[in-house]
């Protein structure tokens, strides 16, 4: 225990964990959106995808997997923001003209950002599922649908109305434009934190960090963009207040 | 007067002592020749400043050839100033254009106090090296050369890693101000090679101590490190820095 204390304190311990639960988050994010695409095949398909979920491992693999990201977030955020910390530690006194040193540098927008948008998404995640898994601030009650002839919430409900709602959208937007900017420089820099990057390795890992960002970007965006503009909310339910 | 002389303005850093309040102090200096090393126009503002009776700006210096580590000045931003692969003593004022204002400031980190104006103390990149950046056994002399077969490639990347002079330019530039490029070219230029592989996990860990000790920032993997390095040490020995660490501490 006293070893992973020490290895977690060190500095390269804090990266290789931070490098570490990137990794697996970026995974996390493609099951999450391959998932979410299912949005805009229809009520049908979405709420029978969230049913399946739920009922995995007889219930347990959804509260199994939000403890294992509940601990991945948590990890990668302390990680994180421990090296914007230590840096106002490293150096209280700034330079009074800075410059990008240009040539092989690594250093952009997207990496000198990585706290800002990194505490963004962790507040945008917090809100995220409190919106959609918690169904705090509905806008309306909902009725449950039949999948399989078990009564499930509506999940597809909830979202189409979420996603009808212009500010929502625009939210929704500049948050996974933010995300992009994040994966631009934490995909290829996690592997370089694992120590997994090699000169012949690198080029690649970095071109497929910036897809992947793109990727990930566009297929987030597509789901409220698509809604808002071709999806109108599902009638039935109690509009609350209504 | 040479016909290509040129005139800079300078806005230098000028602090008294460690614990004084620093600022910018403009200076305007003529007669600068495009042949002239950075080093060498800083004494020429040095010369006539000790001529006007006024305290020369504290620089530090050595070989002024590029190998030694022991200049190094943040100009215009940049440690190193404007070229690639080259030490302070190597920059040359033809960078520079007639008229130009250059900002000269130290480098900048908790761990790398100001001694004087743009002098700082460097000793924790040699604590870091007492921690652990050296053979314990005395190897000898120069062993027959197939003695202990060395692989080429490893051969060629611990020269490489050797290389690095601890000048801190890497510090400088780091926006953490992270020591990760000085400590894991120290570590490799040893783990590379059969004579450091025995200590490699103590060494790394050692060091890696140190250098956290020492109060310097963490890694974020910009990368400025590598590109203001005068020796242009790849930001690949940081990952073998933490490829080492994690064998040594599984």
């Amino acid at each position: 225990m006293s070893v992973l204390t020490d290895v977690t304190r060190s500095t390269i311990g804090k990266k290789l964990l931070n490098g570490l639960t990137g990794l697996l988050l970026c995974g996390f994010i493609v099951g999450h959106l391959a998932g979410n695409l299912l949005l805009l095949l229809g009520s049908d398909a979405f709420n029978t995808y969230a049913y399946t979920l739920h009922s995995l491992l007889h219930g347990a693999f959804v509260p199994l997997a939000e403890v294992g990201l509940v601990v991945l977030f948590t990890a990668h955020a302390i990680s994180g923001i421990s090296v914007a910390l230590a840096r106002r530690r490293a150096r209280p006194d700034g330079y009074q003209k800075s410059a990008n040193a240009g040539g092989k540098s690594r250093k952009s927008s997207s990496s000198t950002s990585m706290i800002i948008t990194g505490v963004v998404l962790l507040v945008f995640v917090i809100t995220h599922v409190a919106q959609f898994r918690g169904g705090f601030f509905a806008p309306r009650e909902y009725a449950d649908v039949m999948i399989n002839g078990h009564a499930t919430h509506n999940l597809y409900a909830l979202v189409v109305d979420w996603f009808n709602q212009a500010p929502m959208v625009a939210l929704y937007v500049v948050v996974m434009l933010l995300l992009g900017t994040h994966l631009r420089h934490g995909f290829w820099s996690a592997f370089q934190s694992l120590g997994a990057a090699n000169p012949k390795y690198l080029p690649i890992i970095h071109g497929a960090g910036v897809i992947f960002a793109i990727l990930m970007t566009v297929g987030f965006l597509m789901i409220p963009i698509y809604i808002f503009l071709f999806v109108d909310p599902v009638a039935g339910g109690t509009l609350i207040g209504g | 007067m040479a016909s290509n002389a040129i005139t800079v303005k300078l806005l230098i850093w000028r602090q008294s002592g460690p614990t004084a309040a620093g600022q910018l102090v403009p200076f305007t200096l003529e007669n600068v020749l495009p042949e002239m090393s950075f080093l060498e126009m800083l004494d020429l503002l040095n010369e006539k400043l000790v001529r006007e009776g006024t305290d020369p700006v504290a620089i530090d210096s050595d070989c002024r050839e590029g190998i030694c580590g022991t200049c190094g000045l943040v100009i215009n931003g940049i440690a190193h100033g404007p070229n690639s692969g080259a030490a302070t003593c190597e920059v040359r004022m033809r960078s520079f254009r007639d008229g130009e204002t250059i900002v000269i400031e130290p480098f900048r980190a908790a761990s790398f106090p100001v001694i004087k104006d743009l002098v700082v103390d460097r000793a924790a990149f040699d604590r870091i090296m007492a921690a652990g950046g050296y053979v314990s056994i005395n190897t000898g002399s120069a062993p027959e050369a197939n003695a202990i077969p060395v692989q080429r490639a490893s051969a060629e990347t611990a020269m490489d890693a050797a290389s690095c002079i601890g000048c801190a330019a890497c510090v400088a530039a780091c926006p953490n101000a992270s020591a990760s490029l000085f400590t894991s070219a120290k570590i490799s230029q040893y783990a590379l090679l059969p004579q450091g592989r025995t200590e490699a996990g103590r060494r790394v860990v050692r060091m890696v101590e140190a250098m956290d000790a020492e109060g310097f920032g963490n890694c974020s993997n910009h990368g400025e490190c590598e590109a203001v390095c005068p020796k242009e040490i790849s930001i690949f020995n940081i990952g073998r820095m933490r490829r080492e660490y994690l064998k040594a501490v599984l």
